[in-house]
């Protein structure tokens, strides 16, 4: 696998903070890549060096391995910002062959993606009518279909799924882990952790300009384990069986314990510790943090971060 | 520069399908023609012929009334109050005229209709019953003929030259102010028209979120190019189609209305005094003075330059529109207080303008057609005046035209680069303070 993109120590400033400040990483070809963090991070403005839309005040944009040329690369990226609009007077089937000749397509080029396109995605009634006649979920379904029309291998989505219904959401689910197996780099940016665990390989946080973690989502999850498992039993659990300093109960029901493992006990001390009190077990996990809980501790602790120029 | 072309199209097509486009560049030259017929008509064939019945007791007239189909006097032998009303009732006549029985009359005479009569018959009436009494009285107190009288009356003109031998009339130089007035104000329209749809394009892209989606696949600048030339195209079209169309239908005028022609003469030859073979004088000089109205005006200069100034004027303030547009948000009263700056210049140039026209060749007009923020205003108040010797010098028109395209690429310039930053941004306005940092600030 080839590296695609690759940020460079890249500083951003406005007049009053730093909105990304010394942010680098690499992106591998064909992987689904989140790009995370609360609002006001500094994602989009990152995004926008990325499409070339705000130059860095430093550091570089390598793409493929040159430094990002906008007028060169920009037909290879496919761009689905966060603050998205369509013309609301124009025809759908005009307005996207018009999004796909700015994009760098020839007219009969584009006519045959869209018309791909709508086919794929149940939308080939929409040729017609107006963006004003759709409801929120169909634009954005519309606006997925622009961004990827012209087959560039480079897709930023931001926040994609933003008002999109289930099912609609689990369709272009299954459009972007086909685009990617394809060949094609999505960068996904959001501050949805369920929707990364499920979609991402790679993750970066980023948090008041600054990144603050990176890695794959199973690498991440490890790295943040708390020694926490779940037990699973058959039998009678005695108040007394607790009062034990190999663990703590983190929570507790029917058949079921919630336990913080002590930093120097093993996995079968606490087994056989159980297994003496007469219980039988019926399932021991170990019980990784989700990224949901990983994000609010990392972006809490982050807080002391000072963002002005001091 | 394809991407350019591909948004100016789109910007172009999309208003001009609208069918508020279709009705305000076809209907309105439309509308304007068609007052202008139906006031034509009405003055033509304002109001019925009107018979009225003059009783003369003293023979002040003697006949001498005379008659045509708008108004026909007839003298009756009729002279009780009571008889003369009967002529009225019997629809015989609509009205009937009282003269006094003195033969130079001072005080009103009674005029007693049966319909009230409008104001163009009671002009007509009045200044034939005046024009009678006049040559009465001329001739009974004086003993002065009409044709003495106009002998006496006769004008001689004067005709002006400059030194260098050219010859410029009144009515040319006449024509020439009107026809710079004309122009430099249409100018002043367009900047303001299509400057300000400018900027409600850019402003909508901005609102709808479009302008983001847009500028992850082309330059902002491009976009920003695409709009203000796709906008410019359609305001060039709207204006050629308003200018064929007032122009021909204008030359059509004739067709529908035949009696125009004899009208005029007709009105030449009532004119004062009443020269013998005045309507035929009358109308070769119309067509003489209309001659000198062509020779002394350079129509395809004036015309070639009003195409100039209306692009090269456009081009410089609308990328000003397009960054006042870019910077604010929905509020378009934001947008006001930043016009300002924009619009001040604009109206300086209409306040040069009607100054240069009466004095084309004096230092504020000469600043104003150079400056390329008034020029387009100023110089159109001054080119009607013609290039050379007798109007503008010629290093004044080429200056003029150098600077006003070095300018438009100076604002374009500038404005592309507050355009970048104010359209990617959001939240509170900002100070023109702070758009010029924009727009000297790398992004």
């Amino acid at each position: 696998m080839s590296t695609i993109l690759a940020l460079q120590g890249l500083k951003k400033y406005y007049q009053t903070h730093k909105a990304v400040d010394d942010i680098s990483f690499s992106i591998e070809q064909g992987s689904i890549f989140g790009l995370l963090g609360p609002n006001g991070a500094g994602k989009t403005t990152l995004l926008r060096m990325i499409t070339g839309i705000f130059y860095p005040d430093e550091g570089q944009v390598l793409f493929n391995g040159q430094p990002f040329n906008a007028m060169e690369h920009i037909r290879q990226i496919g761009y689905m910002p966060e603050e998205r609009g369509l013309y609301k007077k124009m025809k759908i089937g005009e307005q996207v062959l018009y999004l796909a000749q700015l994009r760098g397509l020839s007219k009969a080029e584009a006519t045959q993606r869209v018309k791909y396109w709508f086919e794929k995605l149940d939308m080939a009634t929409w040729w017609n009518k107006k963006v004003e006649d759709l409801s929120k979920g169909m634009s954005q379904k519309l606006q997925f279909v622009t961004t990827v029309m012209h087959n560039p291998q480079l897709i930023i989505l931001d926040e994609p799924f933003s008002g999109l219904d289930p099912v609609n959401a689990n369709l272009i689910k299954d459009q972007i882990f086909e685009l990617a197996k394809g060949g094609s780099t999505i960068i996904f940016s959001t501050h949805r952790m369920e929707q990364v665990e499920e979609i991402c390989d790679q993750i970066v946080l980023v948090n008041l300009g600054k990144k603050i973690l990176d890695g794959t989502v199973q690498q991440v999850r490890t790295d943040f384990k708390e020694n926490i498992f779940e037990l699973n039993y058959e039998g009678q659990l005695l108040p007394e069986m607790v009062a034990t300093y190999l663990f703590q109960v983190k929570a507790s029901k029917e058949g079921s314990l919630t336990l913080q493992k002590d930093a120097g006990t093993s996995n079968n001390e606490l087994l056989q510790y159980f297994m003496q009190k007469g219980l039988t077990i019926t399932g021991f996990t170990e019980v990784l943090p989700s990224l949901n809980d990983i994000f609010i501790r990392l972006v809490k602790d982050t807080h002391s971060i000072s963002r002005n120029f001091a | 520069m394809n991407k350019i072309i591909l948004i100016a199209q789109r910007e172009f097509l999309t208003r001009v399908m609208k069918r508020t486009f279709l009705l305000s560049t076809i209907l309105l030259p439309l509308i304007i023609f068609g007052f202008y017929a139906l006031m034509i008509y009405f003055s033509i064939n304002g109001e019925d012929a009107i018979k009225v019945a003059v009783s003369d007791k003293a023979a002040i007239l003697k006949g001498a009334l005379k008659s045509d189909e708008d108004v026909s006097f007839t003298i009756v032998k009729d002279t009780t109050t009571a008889q003369l009303k009967q002529l009225l009732t019997s629809k015989q006549y609509d009205a009937y005229l009282v003269l006094p029985p003195v033969n130079t009359p001072t005080e009103k005479m009674q005029i007693v209709s049966d319909k009230k009569i409008g104001i163009a018959s009671r002009q007509r009436i009045e200044n034939r019953v005046n024009r009678v009494l006049e040559e009465s009285r001329l001739q009974t107190s004086l003993n002065v003929t009409t044709s003495q009288l106009d002998s006496l009356q006769q004008e001689v003109e004067l005709e002006y030259s400059t030194i260098k031998g050219e010859k410029e009339s009144d009515i040319g130089a006449i024509a020439s102010n009107i026809i710079g007035y004309i122009s430099g104000f249409l100018i002043y329209i367009v900047l303001f028209i299509y400057g300000s749809m400018v900027m409600r394009g850019v402003m909508e892209e901005k609102v709808n979120r479009i302008a983001e989606v847009v500028v992850s696949s082309v330059r902002p600048f491009q976009l920003m190019m695409g709009k203000i030339i796709g906008i410019g195209s359609v305001g060039l079209i709207q204006f050629i189609i308003w200018f064929v169309l007032v122009f021909g239908l204008q030359l059509l005028l004739p067709l529908f209305f035949p009696q125009l022609g004899e009208q005029m003469q007709q009105q030449a030859a009532a004119g004062p005094g009443m020269m013998p073979g005045g309507s035929v004088a009358a109308s070769s000089d119309a067509i003489s003075k209309l001659a000198e109205i062509k020779n002394s005006i350079n129509i395809p200069l004036v015309l070639g330059a009003f195409i100039f100034y209306f692009l090269g004027g456009y081009l410089l303030y609308a990328s000003l529109f397009a960054a006042v547009g870019s910077a604010v948000n929905e509020d378009p009263q934001d947008a006001q207080s930043l016009l300002l700056p924009i619009t001040m210049p604009i109206i300086f140039g209409i306040v040069i303008m009607t100054k240069a026209v009466s004095d084309p060749n004096s230092g504020i007009a000469v600043f104003g057609s150079l400056f390329p923020l008034t020029s387009p205003i100023v110089m159109m108040g001054r080119i009607a005046h013609g290039v050379g010797d007798t109007g503008i010098p010629v290093w004044q028109l080429i200056t003029s035209m150098a600077l006003l395209i070095g300018g438009f690429i100076g604002t374009t310039w500038l404005a592309g680069k507050i355009y970048r930053v104010g359209i990617l941004m959001y939240g509170k306005k900002p100070t023109w303070k702070e758009l010029m940092k924009w727009a000297f600030k790398k992004v």
